[in-house]
């Protein structure tokens, strides 16, 4: 341990974090987070606006994510620095807006992560039911699978990543092939959606209302951006592999939606904690049954083990910069992993996944998620003021400026208001939480970090200052 | 290099110890708490049917196949069914909910311009260029 921090510390010879990823690994590292977003989370949608409020908000959230990535792709493209969206925010707006980027990222991942480990656990119950075995207790199974995915982490990442890549190709094909089992092309033999679609039972404002689960459709597939630092050619690697990752993001998630909506009861799948699972039991097959169930669990793993990298990564990247402290900073002499970060915050996620109570978690992840698609537009809106266009070399220009910045900032303003229908308390916890720690770090933090350090890109001064 | 550095102070371990502690007990105290105790639950009502059937929880016969092949009777699945979110907008806690998440954004935006202000003079002030970003 002292050895690490010494490593870190010290000017001779820094240790840096490894690049042996290509572009499958980023796909999987992507598709692998989001895809048990497929397998749960996106049915609470159903709940809130019916199962055609649903599908109307997974397109909408979908235009959402159309502006993220036009505007993502341009300051990406620009700051080519480690860190995603907290590097960004580092260059062009300023260290607390970096700070509050840094731990979106970090509590979107965890609240994540202690998702699918509940899932896991749920599963497992599930499973003993169905065998007869009544009264298992789900904690277990939950540190089993928090544990055996950090240590997976704490050992490399290019190990974990090849994991993620076999077991969300596995995930992702269960999709598929559940999909063409139940004979979508013969309506009414297994699938009945003229029977189970009930239209709209809240109206206009059920539809507007499940925007906030319609995030979860696609909710991290930005966190291919966390691994550009041990991405072998980020330039040829990163948007492959994300844009490969939203493809097949937008094909599973609408075969999900066509699948679930056609075998279960909308104010079941509204409710349900598997609900493809649920889904593979109510077509009465038990190959599915089987399948679907490895499914969920693959996908479920998958998606943990993808957040603890990505949450470690960032909460690394705060403690090099000393906007936590920098004992977090460490990179393991033997592994070359962020393995403080990694296992500071498993006890974090271990205890929201105690609680069972999966709609809260993931609203908690939706939440920090959707403040940092708020800061995109702000922070769109500066970057062209302060670096004009033809001021700096910009590997991708987005088209319309300032219309993606304003549809984005209408739909971010639209998905808390959707959140306030039935979540307002919760909202309100979060932004406390996101307070105090601003609060926290302007008047105490902030005087531990190294002021020029954060500016690293080699661009002109900024206009205005 | 810049002439005005800012030189931060060294951080002693037990300085790092309670600034980690800190924000375990800021998750637990403002997200986790609120969750085990119940405050932040779902804004729902339920109908209560007595005596419960398929056709009086307004279920049509294929709705109510799915639901036998999931393991549910009318009585079992009825609270599932019968469990609506309550959106009746309170208009001074949308306001208040509003203000809270307008004036966080003002206050991140505002504060960080400040920061900002001191990164830039220090990477850029005093070192006669004017594209001082280190390379």
């Amino acid at each position: 341990m002292a050895q690490a921090q010494a490593v870190t510390e010290t000017k001779a010879q820094p240790i840096g974090l490894l690049r042996v990823l290509g572009p499958g690994h980023v796909w999987a590292l992507g598709v692998g987070i989001v895809l048990v977003g497929e397998y749960m989370g996106w049915n609470f949608s159903v709940g809130k606006g019916g199962a055609l409020g649903s599908l109307i908000a997974c397109w909408v959230i979908g235009l959402l994510y159309t502006c993220v990535a036009m505007i993502d792709s341009e300051v990406t493209s620009t700051v080519a620095a480690a860190g995603g969206q907290y590097a960004q925010a580092k260059h062009i707006i300023g260290p607390l807006m970096a700070f509050n980027v840094g731990l979106y990222l970090v509590m979107a991942y965890t609240m994540l992560e202690a998702a699918d480990a509940l899932i896991v656990g749920d599963l497992v119950v599930a499973l003993a039911a169905g065998t007869g075995v009544e009264g298992v207790d789900p904690k277990p199974f939950v540190i089993l699978a928090i544990s055996l995915l950090a240590l997976l982490n704490y050992r490399g990442v290019l190990m974990t990543l090849s994991v993620n890549f076999v077991i969300t190709a596995i995930a992702f094909l269960a999709i598929v092939v559940f999909f063409l089992s139940v004979e979508p092309w013969n309506p009414g033999a297994v699938l009945h959606h003229a029977d189970l679609l009930a239209g709209l039972p809240y109206g206009w404002l059920g539809v507007v209302a499940a925007f906030q689960f319609g995030i979860w459709y696609y909710l991290g597939i930005e966190g291919t951006c966390q691994a550009a630092e041990e991405v072998r050619s980020p330039a040829r690697s990163l948007p492959y592999g994300t844009m490969s990752g939203i493809i097949t993001l937008l094909i599973a998630a609408s075969l999900t939606w066509y699948v679930a909506a056609g075998l279960l009861p909308w104010e079941y799948l509204g409710q349900a904690i598997t609900p493809l699972y649920d889904a593979a039991q109510a077509s009465g097959s038990t190959g599915l049954q089987v399948f679907l169930f490895i499914g969920t669990l693959f996908a479920a793993s998958a998606s943990a083990n993808g957040c603890i990298n990505d949450a470690a990564r960032a909460w690394f990247s705060m403690g090099r910069d000393r906007y936590m402290p920098i004992w977090f900073g460490a990179v393991h002499p033997r592994y070359r992993t962020p393995f403080r970060s990694i296992l500071f915050l498993i006890p974090i996620a271990v205890s929201f996944a105690f609680t069972g109570l999966l709609d809260q978690v993931v609203t908690f992840s939706i939440l920090s998620g959707l403040l940092g698609y708020t800061f995109m537009p702000i922070n769109m809106h500066l970057f062209r003021k302060r670096w004009p266009l033809g001021s700096i070399e910009r590997g991708y220009v987005h088209p319309f400026h300032p219309l993606p910045a304003i549809v984005l900032l209408v739909l971010c303003t639209a998905t808390f208001f959707a959140t306030y229908l039935g979540y307002g308390v919760q909202l309100l916890a979060m932004m406390s939480f996101y307070i105090v720690a601003s609060l926290w770090f302007a008047f105490h933090r902030y005087k531990y970090v190294r002021r020029g350090d954060q500016f690293t890109m080699p661009w002109p001064r900024p206009r205005g200052y | 290099m810049a002439r005005n550095v800012y030189r931060p102070p060294e951080q002693g371990r037990a300085g790092q110890v309670f600034d980690s502690v800190f924000l375990l007990l800021l998750v637990y105290l403002v997200l986790f708490m609120p969750l085990i105790f119940g405050l932040t639950g779902q804004a729902t009502t339920t109908r209560v049917v007595e005596n419960p059937t398929w056709e009086a929880l307004g279920q049509n016969e294929v709705a109510a196949g799915q639901w036998e092949k999931l393991g549910f009777t009318p009585e079992s699945a009825s609270e599932l069914i019968t469990t609506r979110f309550d959106y009746v907008i309170n208009p001074l806690s949308l306001l208040l909910t509003a203000v809270v998440i307008l004036g966080y954004f003002l206050f991140v935006i505002r504060m960080s311009d400040k920061e900002y202000r001191d990164v830039i003079a220090e990477r850029f002030d005093g070192d006669g260029r004017d594209g001082g970003g280190r390379r």
